[in-house]
């Protein structure tokens, strides 16, 4: 698997981008100089934001390390579906409209280049075996949410694909639980959109590690909001997108959350 | 609640790395599809056995106050399967019956469950008084993980709801959902499909104002398939003989669609491979988990032919509108 020899002390993970390049540049030039060795990014590029295109030069002149997402996988092979796991026929309404956009608008360099993304990346951070991916170990859309993830189901997870560490995304939402004395889960929540709770800004996770002693920081990134949602209503995104870049509330893909993560946003 | 509810989760569905591989088997011969369990995501306890306080006329198990085929579990018998269950990784936690409610250890088997992970109970919420509420409320609160309430309502109207589970129910069920509603829960209201399918829109709408009227502005539904076993099936026609899953329906099919790839229910006499097929012969797996967990499911009863056409979409996920 790609980068298994890699070992480093500091990374910066980014979550689903979603086309929001101006998130992605602050985030980037944020990782930078918090002093990460390492930028990665767990898949999930395109969809809800403007311009799919932009993203790509940001990621390819910074070097970061991608991982293949759902959507990655689905617009690099040309599929008609993003195949993000929704089941709610209003979410896959809106799922479909992104989707569609961001397919037309994807050049076909682009695409083939998300389509030979790795589906996952294992590198060292200090003593710890990192994997990172999309939505679990075991398959790229799983939805791994904090009130509905066990401990012990996370500790199955990681001795079933050899690791300490699964860094993983898809979900939107960051959280993060030790599980065992090495064994930690980090989700990275998303770059793209903000994390419904009401704040115009969105997240990465910092890793740090001091031989096999992991340290996590969820940093919050600001960035021109007002100027992304300009951007898409000129690209005629539809206005439930645009109002949660806006307000910080998610408008769609709601069907799919836990009780909790339903209960604490506004819809 | 025995109207359904089950198949995988949404997050097991529409799998992107590959769906699983049928058991090699003899084509031909009369013996059915034997699936094998993939990962025991879900674990299913029929807590109340068979005993309901409704006798509803679509129940697929034949529920009633008077059925006693299948009894109780205790505290115990759960917290004993609950540890068996962690070192297998399970995911969620599911209770049904019958209706959860009639058994009077309900709660402390929710708090012992809620400590491992995730819990989901399947109720007709008419038994909730309030202070049985109040101790839902208070498990949730105490818990990282999140407690799902599924609520069976079958119509609108006390008319539309009354003629399927009974007299005076539609009533019962609203109130406790207004008390559940009040305190903070966000129940996922689930209906069995008893109208053509042009009708759900409009239906859909109707429980979303229902709901509203409660307080419940932001109405987690969901619509579920009949099974055509049970109560079903002297109420409606049950299946045509040729509605069987064959050898060569699975032929390029995502088995992680069917809830006995993924799932095993845990009764009070035994482990059975899902919650659909209670009283059937090939359904009890083992004593244990350990021994049911290892034994493949066969898909020789036409309930299975419902699960294969309608997998995907019974989940705790829920459809908020038409489209
Ligand atoms: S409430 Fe009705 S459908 Fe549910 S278990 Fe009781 S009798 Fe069966
Ligand atoms: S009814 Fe048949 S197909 Fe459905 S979960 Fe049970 S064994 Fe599997
Ligand atoms: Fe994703």
């Amino acid at each position: 698997m790609a980068g298994s020899e890699d070992q480093f002390d500091r990374v910066a993970v980014f979550g689903g981008i979603y086309s929001n390049h101006l998130a992605l540049a602050a985030a980037v030039e944020d990782a930078r100089r918090r002093g990460a060795d390492a930028l990665f990014c767990l898949g999930d590029l395109g969809g809800f934001g403007p311009n799919p295109d932009k993203v790509f030069p940001i990621l390819r002149g910074e070097g970061v390390r991608v991982v293949q997402g759902n959507y990655d996988d689905s617009i690099g092979r040309g599929l008609d579906d993003c195949r993000c796991g929704y089941t709610d026929p209003r979410d896959n309404h809106y799922a479909r409209l992104a989707y569609d956009y961001a397919f037309s608008n994807t050049s076909g360099a682009h695409r083939r280049w998300l389509a030979a993304l790795p589906p996952a990346i294992r590198f060292r951070l200090g003593t710890l075996r990192v994997l990172a991916c999309h939505g679990s170990p075991r398959q790229v859309n799983e939805f791994l949410w904090e009130t509905t993830t066990p401990s012990h189901f996370l500790t199955k997870l990681a001795a079933d694909a050899g690791c300490d560490v699964i860094l993983g995304g898809h979900t939107g939402i960051h959280w993060a639980r030790r599980f065992a004395p090495r064994g930690w889960y980090v989700n990275a929540g998303a770059l793209g959109r903000p994390a419904n709770d009401g704040r115009t800004c969105v997240w990465y996770a910092m890793l740090s590690a001091e031989g096999g002693r992991l340290g996590v920081d969820f940093v919050p990134v600001r960035y021109d909001h007002e100027a992304l949602a300009r951007e898409m209503a000129g690209e005629g995104i539809c206005d439930e997108f645009i109002t949660t870049i806006r307000t910080g509330w998610w408008t769609t893909c709601l069907e799919i959350l836990p009780s909790k993560e339903r209960a604490r946003g506004r819809y | 609640m025995k109207d359904l509810n089950i198949l995988p989760s949404a997050s097991t569905a529409a799998n992107g790395l590959g769906g699983g591989r049928v058991a090699a088997l003899p084509r031909g011969a009369e013996s059915p599809p034997q699936v094998p369990l993939r990962a025991l995501d879900q674990l299913w306890f029929q807590v109340s056995g068979t005993v309901c306080n409704l006798r509803c006329r679509h129940c697929f198990i034949s529920c009633s106050p008077d059925n006693h085929s299948f009894w109780f579990m205790t505290r115990g018998q759960v917290a004993a399967a609950l540890a068996e269950s962690v070192p297998l990784g399970v995911k969620e936690y599911y209770f049904t019956g019958g209706e959860p409610f009639m058994n009077h250890e309900m709660c402390g088997i929710l708090e012992d469950a809620l400590e491992l992970g995730p819990a989901t109970v399947l109720t007709n919420a008419t038994l909730l008084p309030e202070r049985t509420v109040r101790e839902l409320a208070r498990l949730a609160a105490g818990s990282p993980y999140s407690l799902e309430l599924r609520v069976s309502l079958d119509g609108v109207t006390p008319e539309m709801n009354d003629a399927i589970r009974g007299e005076g129910t539609f009533a019962r069920c609203m109130e406790g959902v207004g008390r559940l509603v009040d305190a903070e829960f966000l129940p996922i209201i689930t209906a069995m499909q008893s109208w053509p399918d042009a009708e759900t829109g409009r239906i859909l709408g109707g429980f979303r104002e229902l709901l509203a009227d409660v307080g419940y502005d932001r109405a987690r539904l969901k619509i579920i398939p009949p099974l055509l076993i049970g109560e079903e099936a002297r109420r409606t026609q049950g299946y045509a003989p040729s509605m069987r899953v064959t050898h060569e329906m699975l032929h390029g099919f995502d088995l992680d669609q069917l809830l006995c790839t993924r799932a095993r229910l845990v009764t009070a006499a035994g482990v059975h491979v899902c919650p659909i097929l209670l009283d059937y012969p090939d359904a009890r797996l083992g004593d244990t988990l350990g021994e049911a967990v290892a034994r493949p499911a066969s898909l020789s009863e036409q309930a299975c032919y419902t699960c294969y056409l309608h997998g995907s979409i019974c989940a705790n996920t829920s459809a908020s509108s038409e489209f």
